[in-house]
């Protein structure tokens, strides 16, 4: 059985990508197992969908704990616990991340047993208010690793899940989706099933007693009124708005009323954006009278190379 | 017939676009939106001909509900978790009616703590509503289940509701691959609705509840739901026996997996039973004979079927995904009582997991064998075990340690 997921963020087309994969699976003859995963369904925050795909009837369920195929849309996610994006990759397994950084960077930082791929993102971004659309892109890369679905049963696939959205979007997302295709032909079949754990060869579960606890300590409540302080919602951002001082007037009270999370506050008379709760959802962008607010992707810069 | 990939949640629209419903009161929740959602663009489109009428709440939809069937319509609509629970008073009132409908749940774990992901403790709070429960496994039965519900739900021995459960994302939001059957092989086995002299209308007022003291009355109409339900056995059973004549998929009460030649039985219920016959097929393999045996129908609960493939066997390992606090496992309760004072009884050794979407890998399932094994060896029955690891302790722990600094920085409770 193959085994696959994508990560990315809300927008991006994870969904998408499980599905056009799925499909172009399906129509080749495999049976298909495709679902999203997400909790808040939230622009922006990690999702992830995975794809299960056998030549028998596929009685395993729920998320892959085993892959052998993860894909990464947005490379800012790695170091997001919640994400999960590295969980289960073992030696079998091949990891690629859509990223405008070398793999071999990838590899060191992660120092993981998988194998580490790097679909170069070369195009500059030009809408920066856009999460990029990357689930054909995504979905045709995957394709090839596995080496087992035809360029018509890519292209099947796309028209199956996007056809109802119009030929320019068809022609878009297949052109997306071929390029990648093309790109990962030198890796055609580098991913390859994994057969099932044995019943007689398992690692057995560390179960627990769960001790009793006074409701003091085991209802769940949580201080309610700070909590979303110390919540860092600022992780969710994929897009960081930045304030050009010599650009600002100081009509603060726009930006700083319309920020819908309470994240701009003001100093001086000027605004001044809490990176640790904005969300980067970009009112102030929009709504800033002298235009002096511009919004810039988040990057992975860990602290042992900024330096 | 055509054979597609399609979520849970979109092999329940088929089933209601198929089965012709007239009328779909509806109410958003999640992980059931999609269904009323997907209903909702046929009929706009033109592809279905029913009328679907958002309601203000659960409470009005279920009443909706079963006022439309009392008039002699095909009535469909679906709920999850805390909507079903907020028209909870009303799935006692319209089974009381006899009104014939459908109802999907998509299970999905009860506040509190809230939760999105699935238990069954949503709709075994509906056990003893007088609704009749079909519990799937995957997406192709959740279509074929709401097609049977109609025929179990309308037949005249029976005329009760009938809720189909399916498992919140593991089944509503993961596409499998479906038949869709054409619709005239639908027509074929569920001819239009026959209301039996229902006709309840507007303007021919009439009171579908009369009160009742004394505790006669009552008596009686209550254990005639009673009878209906017991009814619902045989007739499920000519109605699948039908059904799988017409399209070779086969739909039993209770499935039975490797069972007989087995000594050691799982029993579960839902989606996460086809991982557990992923875990019998390793078992298998390593020469354990061990089975699967999934009851479909909850209510009425197939107790002769249980007892016909279970006594005689070593042991059973009843994986519950829910929790009666004060007792345990429901469908644990539910066997011991199938199997009481029956001779060769098999020992039962009650597991809970999967509470709130918690996963159940296969090392839990081999282990919950060899645990059942070991304890038929002893003869003794193992206490309940909650399927709960170190690793999750440890992660629980975490959060109550960020939890008590924040108490301890708020200070004590004025």
């Amino acid at each position: 059985m193959y085994r696959i997921r994508f990560h990315g963020r809300g927008g991006q087309g994870m969904k998408t990508a499980s599905r056009i994969l799925g499909s172009a699976l399906f129509s080749t003859g495999f049976e298909v197992q495709d679902a999203p995963r997400y909790g808040a369904e939230r622009r922006g925050a990690p999702i992830f969908a995975y794809v299960r795909a056998s030549r028998a009837p596929i009685d395993e369920r729920g998320v892959i704990q085993r892959p052998d195929l993860v894909l990464v849309a947005d490379d800012s996610l790695i170091p997001v616990p919640a994400a999960g994006v590295l969980a289960g990759i073992d030696a079998h397994g091949l990891l690629l991340i859509r990223s405008a950084e070398p793999a071999e960077r990838w590899r060191e930082r992660l120092n993981a047993a998988a194998r580490v791929i790097v679909l170069p993102i070369t195009e500059p971004l030009l809408d920066r208010a856009a999460l990029p659309q990357v689930g054909a892109t995504c979905a045709g890369a995957a394709a090839r690793l596995l080496g087992v679905v035809p360029a018509e049963a890519l292209a099947a696939g796309i028209e199956a899940e996007l056809g109802g959205l119009g030929a320019r979007v068809v022609e878009r997302n297949l052109a997306e989706a071929m390029a990648a295709y093309q790109a990962m032909a030198p890796l055609a079949g580098a991913v390859s099933e994994d057969g099932e754990i044995a019943a007689t060869d398992y690692h057995p579960p560390d179960w627990v007693d769960l001790p009793f606890e006074t409701a003091r300590v085991s209802a769940p409540a949580i201080h309610a009124a700070l909590t979303s302080e110390l919540v860092d919602t600022g992780l969710w951002r994929s897009l960081r708005p930045e304030i050009d001082y010599d650009l600002c007037k100081g009509c603060w009270w726009v930006c700083s009323s319309l920020c819908p999370d309470g994240a701009i506050h003001v100093e001086n008379g000027r605004p001044v954006i809490d990176y640790d709760h904005c969300k980067g959802c970009l009112v102030c962008l929009a709504v800033c009278p002298p235009h002096a607010i511009s919004a810039h992707t988040e990057a992975v810069t860990p602290c042992a190379e900024s330096s | 017939m055509r054979r597609v990939l399609l979520t849970g949640n979109a092999a329940a629209a088929w089933g209601a676009r198929l089965a012709r419903v007239d009328y779909v009161p509806a109410f958003p929740i999640t992980p059931q939106t999609e269904i009323i959602e997907a209903l909702a663009r046929w009929i706009d489109a033109g592809e279905m001909a029913a009328r679907l009428v958002t309601l203000e709440s659960e409470h009005s939809m279920i009443t909706a509900a079963g006022a439309a069937a009392a008039t002699g319509v095909r009535v469909f609509s679906a709920t999850s978790s805390q909507g079903l629970l907020y028209g909870m008073e009303m799935l006692y009132t319209v089974a009381g009616w006899r009104v014939p409908w459908v109802l999907v749940n998509v299970s999905r774990g009860l506040s509190a703590p809230i939760t999105l992901e699935p238990d069954h403790n949503d709709v075994l709070a509906a056990r003893d509503s007088g609704f009749l429960q079909i519990h799937c496994a995957g997406c192709q039965e959740v279509l074929d289940s709401v097609l049977l519900a109609y025929r179990l739900a309308e037949d005249a021995r029976v005329r009760l509701p009938v809720i189909v459960n399916l498992d919140g994302f593991y089944l509503s939001f993961t596409r499998e691959p479906v038949s869709i059957p054409e619709p005239a092989e639908v027509d074929a086995l569920l001819p239009p609705f026959d209301p039996q002299g229902l006709a309840f209308r507007a303007g021919a007022p009439l009171s579908q509840a009369v009160a009742v003291l004394g505790g006669g009355p009552y008596s009686y109409f209550r254990y005639q739901v009673q009878l209906a339900a017991q009814n619902a056995l045989a007739v499920y059973d000519e109605i699948a026996a039908d059904f799988a004549e017409r399209f070779g998929r086969s739909h039993p009460a209770v499935e039975a997996y490797q069972c007989d030649d087995a000594e050691v039985v799982l029993v579960m219920m839902g989606s996460f039973a086809t991982k557990a016959r992923a875990a019998v097929d390793r078992l298998r393999d390593a020469g354990r004979p061990v089975g699967l045996l999934r009851p479909r129908l909850l209510r009425p609960f197939p107790a002769a079927a249980c007892r016909r493939h279970l006594l005689g066997k070593r042991a059973l390992a009843v994986i519950d995904q829910n929790l009666s606090p004060g007792q345990g496992g429901v469908l644990a309760t539910e066997l011991a009582a199938a199997l009481y004072g029956r001779p060769g009884a098999p020992l039962l050794a009650s597991f809970i997991g999967g509470l709130g979407g918690r996963d159940i890998p296969p090392e839990e399932l081999f282990e919950i064998a060899r645990v059942t094994e070991a304890a038929a060896e002893r003869g003794e029955t193992p206490p309940p075990r909650l399927l709960y690891t170190e690793a999750e302790l440890r992660e629980l722990r975490k959060l109550q340690t960020i939890a008590a600094v924040e108490r301890d920085r708020r200070g004590p409770a004025p």
